[in-house]
């Protein structure tokens, strides 16, 4: 654990792909520095022999035959879903100059 | 007997199949209850009532055709906006899922739907599962129908709600943290957290995959029995799922299992921080098993009060990657001001999210940042094997486990909504089941001296759900806490 946790609001929430305005950036912040402190908790854990559970009953890797089920969904059903769509393709900004 | 709309899945289903009772006739009561107390309760986001009577009519239609499909055949069955339901809306009380409609069946809700049951609307509950009083959500303000001043508990709040107020018969919730069984208990209906593994997760909007779990709420343990069995099994869409390798007949088992039972009180759950009364409750309830014969065992569970920051690490980070994918692209909210990729991200999601979502996705972008990973994420994960430890180490010695389900009632609306760590407190005893991925029920165990519903929980082994609803189906049938109801 950090000893100083010390979090940049304007990094991380770039990072999360957020947008916050400034009132939100103050309130989060603060609550987040406070909820941080109470995971300081952990750090008093001797952990050194302790491997970690990522869920709860061990899963092995889950193998199935290659062949295809089909698709549950017609290019028209996924089109409509998008906010916008043309031609039962995804519009979206131009991301290549 | 009871309203039509405040009985069980056990006695309607013998009523429907006696002919006594048809699922239309049944299904129109719950709509008019619905109609009478929804302004009040606010448990669902949606609902459509010429759906629900489709769906009876086709029931009674093959009841009438000697093609019943068993005791969920005509049912009413309430679903939390968190599972798929094909055709229905699918929002997750969230505005980024403003418009989206479900294209398929989650597997739980296509099990239900073969075993007969009417799905009926869509049940409220804090934004993508995020929270412990419902408030959280982006469309209505659940009450909670003991005391409409106070919050119903949560995710699952609509659940609850809904159960409690008449509004559906059972309902489905989904817990990662105890959100079936806080608004259970603070409902005083019973609700029941699986085996991890043992329901799937498919068609179910993750928010921490590897603690998410659907299970029944209902009015008794023997219908959340029923509700079980009709829902487990191992799914091939879902690779997390697992076979349970006899599946007991959860409804007869409750009539033989009778104990004693060697039951485990862990001396930390009621320490510090509990509402007197429901320490005193639930200390009652532990005197009844021990009058009934069973032996009663001090156990202890060391890292059990290091959940909360455990799970709050695992689970945002779970939650920031899961959440991902509402990204404005190819379904839900897009931001109108975005120009570039980039703001069509950052804008959809400022504007889709609520406080809490943005707050969890924020906290576990940052455990998983580079140079915090290894200090939060990396020891969360160890801390949990120990909690895991802690809990087959008591199974050694014990067949379930007993505790309050939370550490005070229902609480005020507003009481907690700015203090995010307090709010996180509510579930102090339900979270470590889930990191231990254990089978856990509450059901109702008395009302406070304000007539507030109190919920006993009971902790299984894994797969052991038999010997949990056999444990929990004793004490509430010597007792008549479940046929209490909200006067609303």
């Amino acid at each position: 654990m950090t000893d100083n946790a010390h979090l940049d609001i304007d990094y991380v929430a770039r990072l999360a792909r957020i947008e916050l305005n400034d009132a939100e950036k103050k309130k989060l912040g603060g609550q987040l520095v406070a909820i941080l402190e109470h995971f300081e908790a952990l750090k008093g854990v001797d952990v050194s022999e302790v491997e970690p559970t990522a869920h709860a009953h061990p899963v092995e890797n889950i193998w199935r035959e290659g062949d295809s089920a089909g698709s549950v969904y017609a290019p028209e059903t996924l089109a409509k879903m998008a906010p916008e769509s043309r031609d039962q393709q995804v519009v979206v900004p131009k991301v290549v100059e | 007997m009871p309203e039509l709309y405040h009985q069980t899945i056990a006695e309607l289903s013998a009523a429907l199949e006696a002919g006594s009772l048809s699922s239309v006739a049944l299904t129109e009561a719950v709509i008019a209850r619905t109609a009478a107390v929804e302004a009040k309760v606010q448990a669902f986001i949606h609902y459509d009532a010429e759906d629900a009577l489709t769906q009876a009519r086709a029931s009674d239609e093959r009841r009438a055709a000697g093609k019943a499909l068993g005791p969920l055949e005509g049912i009413p069955l309430g679903i939390k906006d968190i599972l798929a339901v094909e055709g229905q809306p699918l929002r997750c009380a969230s505005k980024i899922l403003d418009n989206f409609v479900s294209p398929y069946d989650a597997t739980v809700i296509a099990k239900l739907r073969a075993a007969g049951a009417v799905l009926w609307g869509r049940l409220n509950m804090d934004e993508f599962a995020m929270g412990s009083s419902t408030e959280n959500s982006a469309y209505v303000t659940t009450a909670n129908p003991w005391d409409l001043e106070r919050i119903p508990g949560g995710s699952s709040g609509g659940s609850a709600a809904a159960l409690a107020a008449g509004e559906a018969i059972a309902t489905i919730g989904t817990d990662t943290g105890g959100s079936i069984r806080q608004p259970a208990a603070l409902c005083g209906v019973v609700g029941m957290k699986p085996t991890y593994g043992l329901v799937s997760r498919y068609g179910l909007v993750a928010f921490a995959s590897s603690l998410d779990q659907a299970g029944p709420m209902s009015r008794t343990v023997e219908d959340a029995a029923i509700l079980l069995q009709a829902m487990l099994g191992k799914d091939p869409l879902d690779s997390t799922s697992i076979a349970m390798p006899e599946v007991p007949d959860f409804r007869a088992e409750l009539k033989t299992r009778k104990g004693p039972w060697k039951l485990g009180v862990p001396r930390e759950f009621l320490a510090e921080g509990i509402d007197p009364e429901v320490k005193a409750n639930i200390e009652a309830a532990i005197d009844w098993y021990r009058q009934q014969g069973s032996e009663i065992v001090d156990i202890s569970l060391p890292h059990t009060h290091l959940s909360v920051p455990v799970y709050y690490i695992i689970a945002t980070a779970e939650a920031s990657s899961n959440l991902a994918r509402f990204d404005g692209v190819r379904y839900g909210h897009r931001s109108a001001e975005a120009n570039d990729a980039l703001s069509l991200f950052t804008k959809s999601r400022g504007e889709g999210f609520g406080d809490e979502v943005k707050r969890r996705i924020i906290l576990g972008t940052y455990v998983l940042s580079s140079g915090y990973y290894d200090a939060y994420y990396l020891r969360a994960q160890k801390v949990r094997t120990l909690i895991r430890r802690d809990f087959e180490t008591a199974f050694e010695q014990v067949d379930a486990i007993l505790s309050p389900t939370s550490p005070t009632p229902a609480f005020k609306r507003g009481e907690r909504s700015d203090d995010p760590l307090a709010m996180y407190l509510s579930d102090i005893y339900t979270i470590a089941v889930n990191l231990a991925g254990l089978p856990a029920l509450s059901l109702p165990s008395g009302l406070t001296s304000e007539g507030l519903p109190i919920g006993l929980q009971v902790i299984g082994k894994a797969f052991g759900e038999a010997d949990l609803f056999a444990v929990a189906h004793a004490f509430e049938q010597a007792h008549d806490y479940h046929r209490q109801v909200a006067a609303i």
